[in-house]
């Protein structure tokens, strides 16, 4: 898209688009290019020299268990949080459309966790499902169920999803109000002259209309679940227990921070780059066309 | 809602009630917790009704941080995320502006490669190039610094994008108009598309400041001096060790003064808190 109308000047643009340009290539481009660079290397145990070895740190990478299994840790991690999160305030949007008195006030009193970090909400969480104090943690025991999420993976791995999905089912809310709201009244007020009930209304008007909306939720939910929980884990589990909540972005954490393994991590940076490009190119090639609001 | 059916607007209201119970339960815990003693947590169950310790517990923190754990006082590290938010919001707003404005209205060559440059940044997330950038802020000397912690952040395609779009959509006439009077390029950003803008610099500060504040990982990796912590680091290293050692109603006080602010500004600016998060994501 072009403007007809511009202005002239030999030296103004780039004054102007020099800030971000700079920062942008000092900050983006030249670490994505040395991670690039760091995940062709195999370093010594002390860090002292670096060998060139090609593509060894990537095929290092595809027969270690430990980093299959992160994968399928994020896949189950992401499509939980994904699917629960849609599932949950999809109800509350419909519900919310439904009601005509106090929509402003569920509205504000539904949106705030938004504003909670991801980290700060894995302690929240953390803490009411705590082992030996946690009121939740309490309940469960009182109905006999053994909770202890420090060695249960399973449980690890329910704790963190809530942890995660609780902050994003204001934001899907919010989107699915606009998108609900977008839905001409002609169509619904016919079908219901039809006699059709709400639910069938639901099922076939209002949710296929609302599939471009769930579409692009679905792709920013994955892409949260991907990146965004980092603070989540880090918080509550730290990637365990053994390995049971360590997704991807977390092992890269894990492996290049605390392990000290630099072309392992830069390679697993490497692969996240090529998902993270891959989702985006999905977002908009597939969603941004067809969303509207 | 077609017609009037009193039992489905009743189940709405009841499933929208207890939406609203589970998404604020752990909100309310937090609060009593942080108003409890130490031993009147860690005998299960933990009363529900808030205790007497609220200034007790607050004070404790905000000077001094947690007894057994880590000493670091709060206060400082509310400022220093204040700082943060601030100046990242500040800081993206300011820089996205300016080349949004440079990439529409002038021609010049390199406008394209540019704006592509831009583009890619939506593919990097910070999380997959975390070390590589910590090396290069390491190797700038911006370690433990507002700098090292703002700088790496702003540059955002999103802004960018969010104003590109909003100018697209103002009409020629306003420039030429401009041109007619003799006003230069300078001119006309800041009387006339600046004023214009600030709806749309409104809702984007909104949802910049929360990003800002809610930052872990980058601060986690670039500060490692006590004085430099934000508050949602804070939190993070006042839980050391087992479950029994952590005084949890002074790490759920300083949770509650993590969430607070962000919690504020979302509910009093929630108009442009939704208008900045429909339009970001455009």
């Amino acid at each position: 898209m072009e403007k007809r109308v511009v202005f002239q000047s030999k030296w103004l643009p780039y004054a102007l688009v020099a800030p971000q340009i700079a920062i942008t290539a000092i900050f983006f481009f030249w670490p994505a290019v040395q991670a690039g660079y760091f995940s062709f290397l195999v370093q010594d145990p002390f860090g002292q020299s670096s060998k060139f070895v090609w593509f060894q740190n990537f095929r290092d990478l595809v027969r270690d268990t430990n980093y299959l299994e992160s994968f399928q840790t994020t896949a189950v991690f992401s499509l939980a949080v994904a699917l629960s999160g849609i599932a949950i305030s999809l109800l509350l949007a419909v519900m919310a459309e439904r009601v005509v008195r106090g929509a402003t006030i569920y509205k504000t009193l539904l949106i705030w966790p938004y504003a909670v970090a991801p980290a700060v909400a894995g302690v929240l969480w953390a803490f009411l499902f705590a082992p030996s104090l946690g009121i939740v943690a309490y309940w469960l025991d009182r109905l006999g169920v053994a909770w202890n999420y420090n060695v249960n993976g399973g449980q690890a791995m329910l704790l963190v999803v809530i942890a995660a999905t609780w902050k994003q089912i204001s934001y899907n809310f919010l989107f699915f109000l606009a998108g609900l709201q977008s839905i001409p009244r002609s169509l619904l007020e016919a079908a219901a002259i039809d006699g059709a009930t709400p639910l069938r209304r639901f099922w076939t008007i209002v949710f296929p209309l609302l599939s471009p909306t769930t579409f692009f939720l679905l792709v920013i939910n994955v892409v949260y679940a991907f990146f965004d929980t980092f603070g989540v884990i880090d918080a509550t589990t730290e990637g365990g227990p053994a390995s049971a909540t360590q997704i991807l972005v977390y092992k890269v954490y894990f492996d290049g921070v605390k392990g000290s393994d630099l072309g392992g991590s830069a390679a697993q940076s490497v692969v996240l780059m090529a998902i993270v490009i891959a989702l985006t190119v999905v977002q908009f090639r597939f969603v941004e066309k067809k969303v509207q609001y | 809602m077609v017609e009037n059916r009193p039992f489905t607007t009743l189940l709405a209201h009841v499933v929208l009630i207890l939406g609203v119970v589970v998404v604020a339960f752990p909100l309310y815990v937090t609060f009593v917790a942080s108003t409890l003693t130490y031993d009147q947590i860690i005998t299960v169950p933990m009363p529900l009704t808030p205790g007497d310790q609220f200034f007790e517990n607050y004070g404790q923190v905000l000077r001094s941080g947690s007894a057994k754990g880590s000493h670091a006082a709060v206060l400082p590290m509310l400022a220093n995320s204040l700082a943060m938010a601030v100046g990242v919001a500040v800081g993206k707003i300011a820089i996205s502006i300016v080349s949004a404005f440079a990439i529409v209205y002038f021609r010049f060559p390199l406008r394209r490669f540019f704006f592509w440059m831009i583009f890619v940044t939506l593919m990097l997330p910070i999380e997959v190039r975390i070390i590589p950038t910590y090396g290069v802020a390491a190797s700038l000397h911006l370690l433990n610094s507002y700098s090292g912690l703002i700088l790496p952040l702003i540059a955002s395609a999103t802004a960018t994008f969010l104003f590109r779009q909003f100018y697209l959509t103002i009409p020629d006439e306003l420039a030429e108009a401009a041109r007619i009077d003799g006003a230069g390029p300078l001119r006309f950003f800041w009387d006339v598309l600046l004023p214009l803008s600030r709806t749309n610099i409104a809702a984007l500060f909104v949802i910049l400041f929360i990003l800002g504040w809610n930052q872990y990982l980058w601060p986690l990796l670039i500060t490692s001096e006590e004085s430099m912590y934000t508050v949602v680091i804070g939190i993070k290293r006042m839980i050391s060790g087992g479950d029994a050692a952590n005084e949890w109603n002074l790490i759920m006080a300083t949770a509650m003064l993590a969430l607070l602010p962000p919690a504020i500004v979302v509910v009093l600016m929630q108009k442009w808190f939704v208008k900045g998060l429909v339009e970001t994501e455009k």
